[in-house]
């Protein structure tokens, strides 16, 4: 089939359409991490430059240095992989619950947990948690910026729709050998949902990865503050502005969520839209 | 079959322990500590019925955050509804290097907005930042982009969008792919051009999508956009970027008027439970969870 000059225009135009929509969307990645090399010279040089003349790592050990980075960092990821194990187990017990039994009151438990949907705790009673979080003497530790993320409808409706997908014909098999519900659900439901879990895990991770508010209000101690605040003090830190360690600093805050996402881009991307919407 | 008459209930334990003490109890709370007001220091409450919130609604600086959410909403979440759907149209074509275009454009949704501030506090920095380099090589003029007035609101909705704009993309070109190829071809035969065909048959197909992404973007912008507005201006300059949950946040950590604040999360509540309402009454036929 021979190509037209409009289709050869075109596909032109699309090129360039995509070029400069993909430039504006990762360039301030491009400049943060070539920023990260520079000496502060090099930073404040006029015009500015884009690339360093040399690769050094000075300002990533500064970052490391200037606040409890290391720490930051060991901390999100203690709540992240919490959270998500956390969001994991509920998450499926409930769902199997809802997907698999009859039982009194299933719809008012239904609506009850599917209010809490677009009501995001960790802002809008923020205050009210918080006091909480004091009764219980929570505050500065990692069970106050844990514990409260552990249960979401998300992940509940996301299972469940899954294990709702099952053929039925497995649960009266398992019915018919004498097997409990937990044995049931331990052997057939979890490993036939590898995928939905390793989707879910991503999602959840990132999530809890990326919170700010709260645990900005949560923790006081530095040494309990998680990697996303350590961004907003390296800001307020470096009052000389040396925006080479500010960006050495911020890139390392990123780097986790952005491994996985190039790692597992797919998966990633699937479970989102697959949690959002039914076709 | 009976299968275990209680364990359903056992099974949902867990969720109902964590949702009840961490979400219904603190919107309970939320709803009792409004009607007090607290004597600083002294921690002693009296009771003062609605008098918080009409001490909010009267106060100028709750209208003027109520003011600076609205066009902050508006702004992002159609820029970001539009844009995503015309970028999702360039995404849907089989052209050399698409897969990299896709990762590159998605890379955003990755960070959080805290980071996403980071990245434009720099870019936007008088000093050694980029943005004003190129402006002033153009215009001969440069910007103090995070403390002027119009300016500073500007500068955090677009670092807003930018972050935001992935979410939308990805959720169309998801759509856009599952709009089946004869609706399509039998269009193109009908002697619909491109521009038809994305206004006038893609974008009524996708509408349920639309909807869902006009809530979603709505609860990004007035909650998560926290993080992106504590990073870049701190609410300033005089309060021009100071939104609904910025001003919840100054209202009850930092000026502890713990009544006001209270008032100001029931509130939002309230908002959410509206925005709630409107999305299950309208959209929940197509869009679901279940």
């Amino acid at each position: 089939m021979k190509i037209s000059t409009r289709q050869k225009t075109n596909y032109f135009l699309i090129e360039v359409g995509l070029i400069l929509v993909s430039l504006f969307m990762f360039l301030p990645f491009i400049l943060a991490i070539s920023m990260s090399f520079m000496s502060p010279t090099e930073v404040f040089s006029y015009p500015p430059k884009f690339f360093p003349s040399s690769i050094n790592f000075k300002n990533y050990s500064e970052a490391l240095k200037l606040i409890p980075l290391g720490r930051m960092l060991l901390n999100s990821m203690i709540v992240a992989v919490f959270t998500t194990i956390g969001k994991l187990v509920t998450g499926t017990l409930a769902a199997f619950a809802f997907s698999s039994f009859r039982f009194k009151g299933k719809n008012i438990l239904f609506s009850t947990l599917f209010i809490t949907l677009f009501l995001p705790a960790e802002t809008v009673m923020i205050l009210p948690l918080f006091m909480i979080m004091s009764k219980l003497g929570w505050v500065n530790t990692y069970w106050a910026l844990i514990i409260p993320f552990t249960a979401s409808a998300t992940n509940t409706f996301l299972f469940r729709q899954h294990f709702m997908s099952i053929p039925t014909t497995l649960e009266d098999a398992a019915k018919i050998d004498g097997a409990t519900p937990m044995q049931y659900f331990r052997k057939i439901l979890i490993p036939l949902s590898g995928p939905m879990i390793a989707g879910a895990s991503i999602i959840n991770f990132v999530y809890a990865w990326n919170m700010y508010l709260w645990p900005l209000i949560v923790t006081m101690d530095d040494k309990m503050k998680t990697a996303q605040i350590g961004v907003k003090m390296l800001i307020s830190a470096e009052s000389t502005n040396n925006w080479g360690v500010i960006m050495a600093g911020t890139l390392l805050v990123a780097i986790p969520t952005l491994i996985i996402f190039f790692l597992l881009q797919d998966l990633f991307v699937k479970s989102l839209v697959g949690s959002g919407l039914k076709e | 079959m009976k299968w275990g008459k209680y364990t359903p209930y056992l099974l949902l334990i867990p969720t109902f322990l964590v949702i009840g003490i961490f979400i219904y109890w603190p919107a309970i709370n939320s709803f009792s500590l409004s009607m007090y007001k607290v004597a600083p220091f002294g921690g002693r409450r009296i009771f003062v019925g609605i008098q918080n919130y009409i001490d909010l609604f009267k106060s100028d600086v709750y209208w003027n955050a109520i003011t600076v959410t609205l066009i902050y909403l508006v702004v992002t979440v159609f820029s970001v509804v539009v844009l995503g759907y015309l970028i999702a149209q360039l995404l849907d074509n089989k052209v050399a290097g698409i897969k990299v275009y896709r990762t590159l454009i998605f890379v955003p949704y990755a960070i959080s907005f805290a980071i996403g501030g980071a990245l434009w506090v720099f870019m936007l920095n008088p000093v050694a930042g980029h943005i004003n380099y190129f402006l002033s090589q153009i215009t001969g003029k440069s910007i103090n982009w995070l403390n002027q007035a119009p300016f500073a609101l500007i500068s955090v909705s677009v670092a807003s969008i930018w972050k935001m704009l992935p979410f939308s993309i990805i959720f169309y070109l998801a759509g856009l792919q599952s709009i089946s190829e004869s609706i399509i071809d039998s269009s193109i035969i009908d002697g619909a051009n491109s521009w038809q065909r994305m206004w006038r048959i893609k974008f009524p197909i996708l509408s349920p999508i639309t909807f869902y992404l006009i809530i979603m973007n709505i609860t990004h912008s007035m909650f998560q956009s926290f993080g992106i507005i504590d990073i870049m201006t701190r609410g300033g300059p005089v309060g021009t970027t100071t939104t609904l949950i910025y001003r919840l946040y100054l209202d009850a950590f930092y000026f502890q008027k713990t009544g006001e604040a209270a008032a100001q999360s029931v509130v939002l509540f309230i908002i959410m439970s509206f925005i709630t309402f409107f999305y299950f009454r309208f959209g929940e036929k197509k869009v679901h969870y279940q």
